[in-house]
């Protein structure tokens, strides 16, 4: 075993934040390290946290840690996603501004991601962020997704309770958040259950979706959390043990192999590609060779290069 | 820009008492501007949470901005506090209202840079570059 792995599995915060900065950056042997955690691997609750901005998620995820932290034991992660820049790949991190108090408890790890790239509001290295979490000993990991809105769907292939916040005031969401994000929730949640309008926001969600809990909750005076606890505990007690856990976790486990596929070809194929640019670029550029071409060449290479 | 890599991950802290944020939010957008991974912890921040921060984040360097005159001592605190946790590997570099005749004491102490009123946001970031580098190499 790894020296790094070896000393994150003891508890070691800044080895176990190494491996997550390895997968983010996509590291050369980031792999090998993961499959050395992989059989300490399947014991945490991730929980997913989802909705606007502006809806209250960096509020609630803190009051989740704290209402986690009070009941006992158990170590909580946050990993929190927040934008990059398109044109530069630069990111401003500010979600751990509303859970900082939580810095001095040594049993509450928190994390800033920035998507680099990614659309579905996770970041590239967030499913193997909460792999190192859980491998590490985090009993729950909560993910904060970059919250943009009805598009972040990702979510639902690495959490296993996924909580949609919505609030009072954001407009015409609910209708509009039809199709998509409301499509995910195991739980709703309306914050902000003191302003004019919440209950309106509840009977909307009712009227899309009447399987889903909706639990109404103040993140800002934490009004509500305990009950949103409760939800939280008693939907991943009928996920774990029941068949649709099962199908759930054979989702993921596909999607997962889908991507560590995706990631290692188009890897390979970038490669191969910067490799051979020089000479292939001029002749498309030429119209010597079409673009198709150069594409099934390279993807020939690949052929000859996986096959070692 | 390749699809793998190493970001550069800077933490910007305002520790002590003093409410002005302004040009920590200006280094914050410049260093985000040059393509880094800022981590913005907000006002009135403890060296242990400045350090606890930097360690989970595993951040490359500290960016400290006092306008108080207390930098002395929080920079004193915060290198002490990487010593005891073994990441003095982890840069610590600041700026603000701080006299030049205190550089040197900061530099000797294990500050790695002090960029003071009027530096350009360009220096900073020529320094993080360079000194990241060195370090990985």
């Amino acid at each position: 075993m790894h020296k790094l792995t070896e000393r994150a599995l003891s508890g070691d915060i800044r080895a176990m934040a190494r491996l997550i900065s390895m997968a983010e950056d996509r590291a050369d042997g980031i792999d090998s390290f993961m499959k050395e955690l992989y059989p300490y691997i399947g014991r945490t609750w991730i929980i997913g946290v989802t909705g606007s901005p502006g809806a209250g998620k960096s509020t609630l995820a803190d009051k989740l840690i704290e209402h986690f932290r009070e009941r006992g034991g158990v170590k909580v992660g946050v990993l929190a996603i927040d934008p990059s820049s398109p044109y530069t790949g630069g990111a401003i991190l500010a979600d751990r501004l509303r859970m900082q108090r939580h810095t001095a408890d040594e049993g509450v790890y928190m994390r800033s991601l920035a998507a680099r790239g990614s659309l579905g509001g996770l970041s590239r290295g967030t499913r193997e962020a909460a792999s190192i979490l859980d491998a590490c000993g985090f009993g729950i990991v909560i993910i904060e997704t970059v919250g943009v809105g009805q598009s972040e769907i990702d979510v639902m292939r690495v959490a296993d309770t996924v909580c949609v916040i919505l609030a009072p005031g954001l407009g015409d969401d609910v209708q509009a958040m039809k199709a998509g994000i409301m499509e995910i929730a195991d739980i709703f949640v309306v914050n902000k259950a003191d302003k004019p309008g919440a209950d309106r926001v509840v009977n909307e969600v009712r009227a899309i979706n009447r399987i889903s809990a909706v639990v109404k909750t103040v993140a800002e005076t934490g009004d509500g959390v305990p009950e949103l606890g409760a939800e939280l505990r008693s939907h991943w007690e009928r996920v774990r043990e029941g068949e649709p856990g099962k199908l759930r976790e054979a989702a993921r486990m596909c999607s997962k192999i889908e991507e560590i596929l995706a990631e290692r070809i188009s890897e390979s194929a970038r490669r191969l590609w910067a490799k051979r640019q020089n000479e292939i670029l001029p002749l498309v550029l030429n119209r010597q060779l079409d673009p198709y071409s150069a594409a099934d060449i390279i993807l020939s290479d690949i052929t000859f290069f996986l096959r070692g | 820009m390749s699809e793998s890599g190493k970001k550069i991950r800077v933490v910007i802290a305002k520790p002590g008492l003093d409410g002005h944020d302004r040009g920590a939010k200006v280094i914050a957008r410049a260093l985000r501007d040059a393509g880094m991974e800022v981590i913005y912890t907000g006002l009135r921040q403890t060296p242990e949470q400045i350090v606890t921060t930097a360690i989970q984040e595993d951040a490359d360097g500290i960016g400290i901005s006092i306008l108080s005159g207390a930098h002395q001592f929080y920079f004193k605190r915060v290198i002490d506090l990487l010593k005891e946790k073994n990441a003095s590997d982890i840069l610590v570099f600041g700026g603000g209202v701080i006299p030049e005749d205190d550089i040197p004491g900061l530099l000797e102490m294990g500050a790695g840079a002090i960029f003071g009123p009027g530096a350009p946001t360009s220096s900073a970031i020529e320094w993080l570059e360079k000194t990241v580098a060195a370090k990985i190499n």
